[in-house]
C-alpha cells in the first residue's frame, strides 16, 4: 500500500498528521493544537480523535513501520509513512486548488 | 463523568481497552470548568454527542475489516466455504419453503375484512357434522339469529358459457343477495347484489379472471350482456383479481332465490351458510344462540329436524385435519433439516478452528482481544449463513410451485403460496439465528484456547471437550436423519396402502370428459336422450372405442349424492347407515368401468319413464337391506320414487380412496323426470378405448360440437388422473420428505467420515506406536469402526424414539400403518448402519496404512 491509496484523508486524519509533524503530543495536546491552528473552527471530540488514531494504526498494521507510535506514556508521534501521507494529502489538495484557480475561480466573493 | 465511563461500552471493547483512560481524561480536560446545571447538563450532551456516532463508525469500520478478512480466509478455503453454503442453503431453503406454505395456508387472516368475525354455519346431523343447511333451515336460522350482523348462504353450481368465441363451462356460486356484502370485499368494478336482484332479475357478477379472458378486461364491461345456459345474463360487477369466494375455481356470483318448493323441503340440504358475528360476539355465544333456535326447530318439526343441530366454525377453521397434518408434518421435517444443517454447520466450523488454531493465535499474539477474535469468527459464519440463506430462499422460490399442491381446494385463497416479505423475514430470523446460534459455538470454544500453546511448534491438538462437542454433533445429525428416514418410510408405506386400495373399478384406458347439458334447455328427458344417444352412438362407433357411457358423477370425483333409502321395516335416520349415494347411469356404464355385474341385468335402453322404475343396486346396499335374501325384485322408495331391484353390482369407492362410501344406486336416466333432480342429468363422458387420448379427443370433440355446437367439452382426464389425485398432496409432501431425508442421511454419512478422519489424524502417533508395537492392520480398523459404530448408535437411539413420536403425532396420515411399523424401522435402520459404516470405512482404512515409521518422525 503507497500513501496515495489513503488518500483523501478524512479532515481529521489530516489535522491529527499537522499537529504531530514538529512535536509529539498526547492527545488532548492533539485537540488544543488543532482548535488552535483552525482559530477554534474545528473542535475535535475526544471520540472522534481516539477512533481516527485506532484507524491509522489498523491500517498501518497492513505496512511495515506504524504511522503513528503507540508508547507507554501515551504520547503520540508520527512515522515516516504517516509523513509521506499527510505529504499526498497536501499534495492532492494543493493540485485541487491550483485546477480551481485555472479556472479563473478565487476565493474572494465579488 | 461516570456517565461518559459507562457510554464508552458502546464502543468496541478493543478501542475501549486501549484507549478507554485517555477517551475519559481527555473529554474531562476538554470540559473542564463546567459546573452548575447548565454545566451539568451541557456535558451530558456533550457526552452523548461524542460517543454514539464515534461509537457507532467505530463498530462499522470493525465490521468493513472483518469482512474484508472473511472474504479472504473463505477465498483461501473455497471447499469449506462451498460445503458451508449448500448446508444453510438445504436447512433454510427447505424451512423457507415449509414456512411459506404453513402461513398461507394456516397463520394469515382470510383476505376479507376483519377474517375473525366470518363463521360458517352447518346442520348437525347423527353422522355429519358438516351437513349443508336446508333452505327452510335457513331462512328460519337467520330471521331468528341476533348474534349476527349478516348471514348469506351459497350453493355451488356450474354453467355453459357462450361469449364469441369457443363455449366454456364455468363454476358459478348460487348466493343469496347479501353474501358478498357479508364477506365485505369491494368490487373491482361496477357494484355488488341488492334486495332487488332476484333470480327473475339477469344480474351476475364476474370473477377479474373472467373479465381479463372473455370480456378481455374492457373498462366498459359492466352492463355488458353473457349468455349462460342458454340464458342471457347482465354484468353488474367485477371482483378484485386476488378475491376467492367461496373458492378459487368460482367465476361468476348469481343471485339465488329460494324457490317455492325448496321454502318447505327441510330435508334438502344444499345452502352453505356464511355469517358474520356481530361486533364483541363471540363465536361461542353465536354456537349456543343457534343451537337453541335449532332446538326449537327441532321441537317444531319433529318429523324432519330429527337430531337436527348446528355447528358453527370459524372460516379460517375450514381445514380438514389431514391438511393440517400433512403441513405440519411437512414443517416438522423442515425444521428437523435446519437442526441438521446447524449440526453440520457448526461441525465444519468446529473443524475448521482446529486448523486455524495457529493462525489465531498469531492474531492474538499481535494485539487482537478475545472479543475481537470471536467477534472476527461471528462475522464468518454470519456471512456464510447469509450466502447460504440467500441460495435457499432462491431454493424456496423454485420449490413452492410443488408445494402448492398442499393448499387444499376449499379455501377462499389463491393457488399457490408467494414469498412475499413476511416469508422473507421468516428467511432472514432463521439465517440470524442459524449463523449466531452455530457461530457462537465454534468462536468460544476457538476464543477460549489457551492461544500461546498453539504456537508452541509440534504441540499435539489439544481439545478433548471439542472432540466431545463434535461427537455430540455428529449424534445429532445421526439422530436427525434417523427420524425423518422413518417417517417417511412410514408414509411412503402409507402411501402404499392407499395406492393398492381397489377402487372397485379399472382405471386403465379409460379416458373422461364432461359435457354439462344446460336446463331450462335441456330440462326436457326427450331432449337429453337425443344427445346422450347420438353422442353414445357415434363414439361408440370410433374404431378403438370398446364401450362409452354417461354417468352423473365420476366416482371419486364428488362427496355428494347421497340421499336416504326408506324401506318398509327399516327405520329412516339421516346418517350414514340408511342412506346410499345416487348416480343415473347409461347403459355399458359397468362395463366402462369394469364394475362386475354379480347377479340381474345392466341398466337398458328399454327402461324408460313409462316402464316400472328400475335401480341397480351395490353389494353393500343387499347385504344391509336383505342379507341372505335375492334382492332382484325388491322394492325401495329412493330419489322420491318407488324403485326395483334389477342388478346388483360390485361395490366402488365413491367418496375417496381412503373414505369408506356409503352403497350406491345407479338409476336410469330415461327416469329421470322433466325438470327433476336437476343436476342428477348424467354429464361425465367415460369411454373404455385402446387409443391413446390425444387421438380420441379430437373425434369426441367433433362428435359432441355436432350434436350441439354451443356445448362446452370439460373436465377432460383419465381415470387414472381421478384416481391419482386423490394421492396429489400426499405425493408432493413425501417427495419433499424423501428428498431431505436422503440428504439428512448423505449429511449425516459425512460428518461421521469427517469427524473420523480427524480423529485419525489426531491420533496418527498414536496409532503408529500401536503398530510399531506390532498391533495387526484388523485390529486397528476395528478400533476406528468401533468409534463410528459408537456415533451411530449414540444417535440411531434418540432418532428411532424421535420416529416413534413423530409417527404417533401423524398416526391419521399412516393410513393404517402401525406407528411402529417393524419392516420400516429395520429398512431405515439398516440404511443409517450402512450409511455409518460406510462412512466410518475410508477413516479406518487409513488409520491401518499408517506407516510407523512416518508417524513418529512427523513429531
Amino acid at each position: 500500500m503507497t500513501p496515495d491509496d489513503m488518500l483523501p484523508l478524512p479532515p481529521a486524519t489530516f489535522h491529527i498528521l499537522l499537529a504531530l509533524t514538529d512535536e509529539d503530543r498526547h492527545g488532548y495536546a492533539i485537540i488544543q493544537d488543532v482548535e488552535s491552528r483552525t482559530d477554534g473552527e474545528l473542535r475535535l471530540s475526544a471520540g472522534t480523535l481516539y477512533r481516527s488514531i485506532q484507524r491509522m494504526i489498523v491500517e498501518a498494521r497492513k505496512r511495515p513501520a506504524p504511522a503513528l507510535d503507540d508508547e507507554r506514556r501515551r504520547y503520540y508521534s508520527i512515522t515516516p509513512f504517516g509523513t509521506s501521507v499527510a505529504r499526498a494529502e497536501m499534495r492532492r489538495l494543493t493540485q485541487l486548488v491550483r485546477l480551481a484557480r485555472a479556472r479563473g475561480l478565487t476565493p474572494e466573493t465579488t | 463523568m461516570r456517565f461518559y465511563r459507562w457510554l464508552l461500552h458502546l464502543y468496541p471493547a478493543s478501542l475501549r481497552a486501549e484507549y478507554g483512560d485517555e477517551l475519559a481524561s481527555t473529554f474531562a480536560a476538554r470540559h473542564v470548568g463546567a459546573s452548575g446545571v447548565f454545566g451539568a447538563l451541557g456535558m451530558f450532551v456533550a457526552a452523548i454527542a461524542d460517543v454514539v456516532p464515534n461509537a457507532v463508525a467505530a463498530h462499522f469500520d470493525i465490521l468493513v475489516q472483518d469482512l474484508v478478512y472473511t472474504a479472504r480466509a473463505l477465498r483461501r478455503a473455497p471447499g469449506f466455504a462451498l460445503t458451508a453454503v449448500l448446508v444453510v442453503a438445504l436447512g433454510i431453503g427447505a424451512n423457507t419453503a415449509a414456512f411459506s406454505v404453513a402461513d398461507f395456508v394456516l397463520l394469515r387472516p382470510l383476505p376479507f375484512p376483519h377474517p375473525e368475525q366470518l363463521v360458517k354455519v352447518w346442520e348437525r346431523t347423527p353422522g355429519y357434522g358438516r351437513m349443508e343447511l336446508s333452505p327452510p333451515n335457513y331462512r328460519d336460522l337467520k330471521t331468528a339469529a341476533t348474534t349476527l350482523s349478516g348471514f348469506g348462504a351459497y350453493s355451488d353450481g356450474a354453467a355453459n358459457l357462450v361469449t364469441d368465441g369457443e363455449p366454456r363451462r364455468v363454476s358459478t356460486a348460487e348466493i343469496t343477495h347479501d353474501l358478498l356484502s357479508v364477506i365485505g370485499v369491494k368490487p373491482f368494478m361496477g357494484r355488488l347484489f341488492t334486495a332487488n336482484d332476484t333470480i327473475a332479475s339477469d344480474a351476475i357478477v364476474i370473477s377479474h379472471d373472467l373479465w381479463q379472458t372473455q370480456l378481455n378486461g374492457d373498462a366498459s364491461a359492466i352492463g355488458k350482456r353473457v349468455d349462460l345456459d342458454g340464458r342471457p345474463y347482465t354484468v353488474i360487477g367485477v371482483m378484485p383479481a386476488d378475491y376467492h369466494f367461496p373458492n378459487r375455481d368460482v367465476s361468476v356470483w348469481r343471485t339465488y332465490d329460494m324457490i317455492a318448493d325448496d321454502a318447505a323441503d327441510r330435508s334438502n340440504n344444499y345452502l352453505t351458510g356464511v355469517a358474520r358475528l356481530r361486533d364483541g360476539v363471540t363465536l361461542e355465544q353465536a354456537q349456543a344462540e343457534l343451537g337453541l333456535i335449532a332446538a326449537r326447530l327441532e321441537r317444531e318439526y319433529p318429523k324432519e329436524n330429527e337430531k337436527t343441530g348446528t355447528n358453527v366454525y370459524r372460516m379460517s377453521d375450514e381445514l380438514s385435519d389431514r391438511t393440517r397434518l400433512l403441513i405440519v408434518a411437512l414443517c416438522g421435517a423442515a425444521l428437523c433439516t435446519l437442526l441438521l444443517a446447524c449440526a453440520n454447520l457448526a461441525n465444519l466450523l468446529l473443524a475448521r478452528a482446529v486448523g486455524r488454531e495457529r493462525e489465531i493465535a498469531i492474531r492474538a499474539a499481535l494485539g487482537a482481544g478475545r472479543e475481537r477474535i470471536m467477534r472476527q469468527l461471528l462475522t464468518e459464519s454470519l456471512v456464510l449463513a447469509t450466502i447460504g440463506g440467500a441460495v435457499g430462499v432462491l431454493v424456496a422460490i423454485a420449490a413452492v410451485p410443488t408445494l402448492g399442491r398442499l393448499v387444499p381446494i376449499n379455501l377462499p385463497i389463491a393457488r399457490q403460496p408467494s414469498v412475499d416479505l413476511r416469508v422473507l423475514a421468516f428467511a432472514g430470523l432463521s439465517i440470524l439465528i442459524t449463523g449466531l446460534v452455530f457461530g457462537v459455538f465454534p468462536a468460544l470454544r476457538t476464543g477460549g484456547t489457551k492461544s500461546l500453546d498453539a504456537l508452541r511448534d509440534g504441540t499435539r491438538t489439544s481439545g478433548g471437550a471439542r472432540q466431545r462437542v463434535r461427537s455430540l454433533l455428529v449424534m445429532v445429525e445421526v439422530m436427525v436423519s434417523a427420524a425423518l428416514l422413518i417417517s417417511a418410510g412410514l408414509l411412503v408405506r402409507a402411501m402404499w396402502r392407499i395406492q393398492a386400495i381397489d377402487p372397485g373399478f379399472k382405471t386403465e384406458n379409460v379416458l373422461t370428459l364432461r359435457t354439462a347439458l344446460p336446463y331450462p334447455k335441456y330440462a326436457f328427458v326427450k331432449r337429453r336422450t337425443e344427445f346422450y344417444t347420438r353422442v353414445l352412438s357415434e363414439v361408440r362407433a370410433l374404431p378403438t372405442v370398446q364401450s362409452v357411457a354417461y354417468t352423473s358423477f365420476l366416482p371419486l370425483t364428488m362427496g355428494g349424492g347421497i340421499w336416504p333409502v326408506k324401506i318398509a321395516g327399516h327405520e329412516v335416520i339421516r346418517d350414514a347407515s340408511s342412506t346410499a349415494s345416487m348416480r343415473f347411469v347409461s347403459p355399458q356404464f359397468f362395463a366402462t368401468m369394469r364394475i362386475p355385474i354379480l347377479s340381474g341385468r345392466d341398466i337398458a335402453e328399454t327402461d324408460e319413464a313409462t316402464q316400472p322404475f328400475v335401480a341397480v343396486v351395490s353389494e353393500s346396499f343387499v347385504k344391509r337391506y336383505w342379507p341372505n335374501e335375492d334382492p332382484i325384485g325388491k322394492r325401495f322408495n329412493f330419489g322420491l320414487h318407488d324403485r326395483t331391484v334389477i342388478g346388483v353390482v360390485g361395490d366402488i369407492h365413491v367418496r375417496g380412496l381412503e373414505t369408506q362410501s356409503e352403497p350406491q344406486v345407479y338409476l336410469a336416466p330415461k327416469q329421470l323426470g322433466d325438470s327433476e333432480l336437476v343436476g342428477y342429468a348424467p354429464k361425465d363422458l367415460a369411454i373404455r378405448s385402446t387409443a391413446r387420448a390425444a387421438t380420441l379427443l379430437p373425434e369426441i370433440r367433433r362428435i359432441i360440437h355436432e350434436a350441439d355446437p354451443q356445448q362446452p367439452v370439460s373436465n377432460v382426464r383419465t381415470m387414472e388422473e381421478i384416481v391419482a389425485k386423490e394421492t396429489a398432496s400426499r405425493a408432493a409432501q413425501l417427495r419433499v420428505l424423501t428428498i431431505l431425508a436422503a440428504i439428512a442421511l448423505m449429511l449425516a454419512g459425512v460428518g461421521l467420515h469427517g469427524l473420523l478422519s480427524f480423529t485419525v489424524s489426531s491420533r496418527t502417533r498414536e496409532i503408529g506406536v500401536r503398530v510399531a508395537l506390532g498391533a495387526e492392520s484388523g485390529r486397528i480398523v476395528r478400533m476406528i469402526a468401533r468409534e463410528g459404530i459408537l456415533l451411530a448408535l449414540g444417535g440411531l437411539i434418540p432418532g428411532v424414539a424421535l420416529a416413534l413420536w413423530a409417527g404417533r403425532a401423524m398416526q391419521a396420515l399412516l393410513a393404517g400403518v402401525k406407528p411402529d411399523d417393524p419392516v420400516t424401522f429395520s429398512v431405515a435402520i439398516g440404511l443409517c448402519a450402512a450409511t455409518a459404516l460406510f462412512g466410518s470405512l475410508r477413516p479406518a482404512l487409513r488409520a491401518s496404512r499408517v506407516d510407523p515409521a512416518t508417524a513418529l518422525r512427523a513429531e
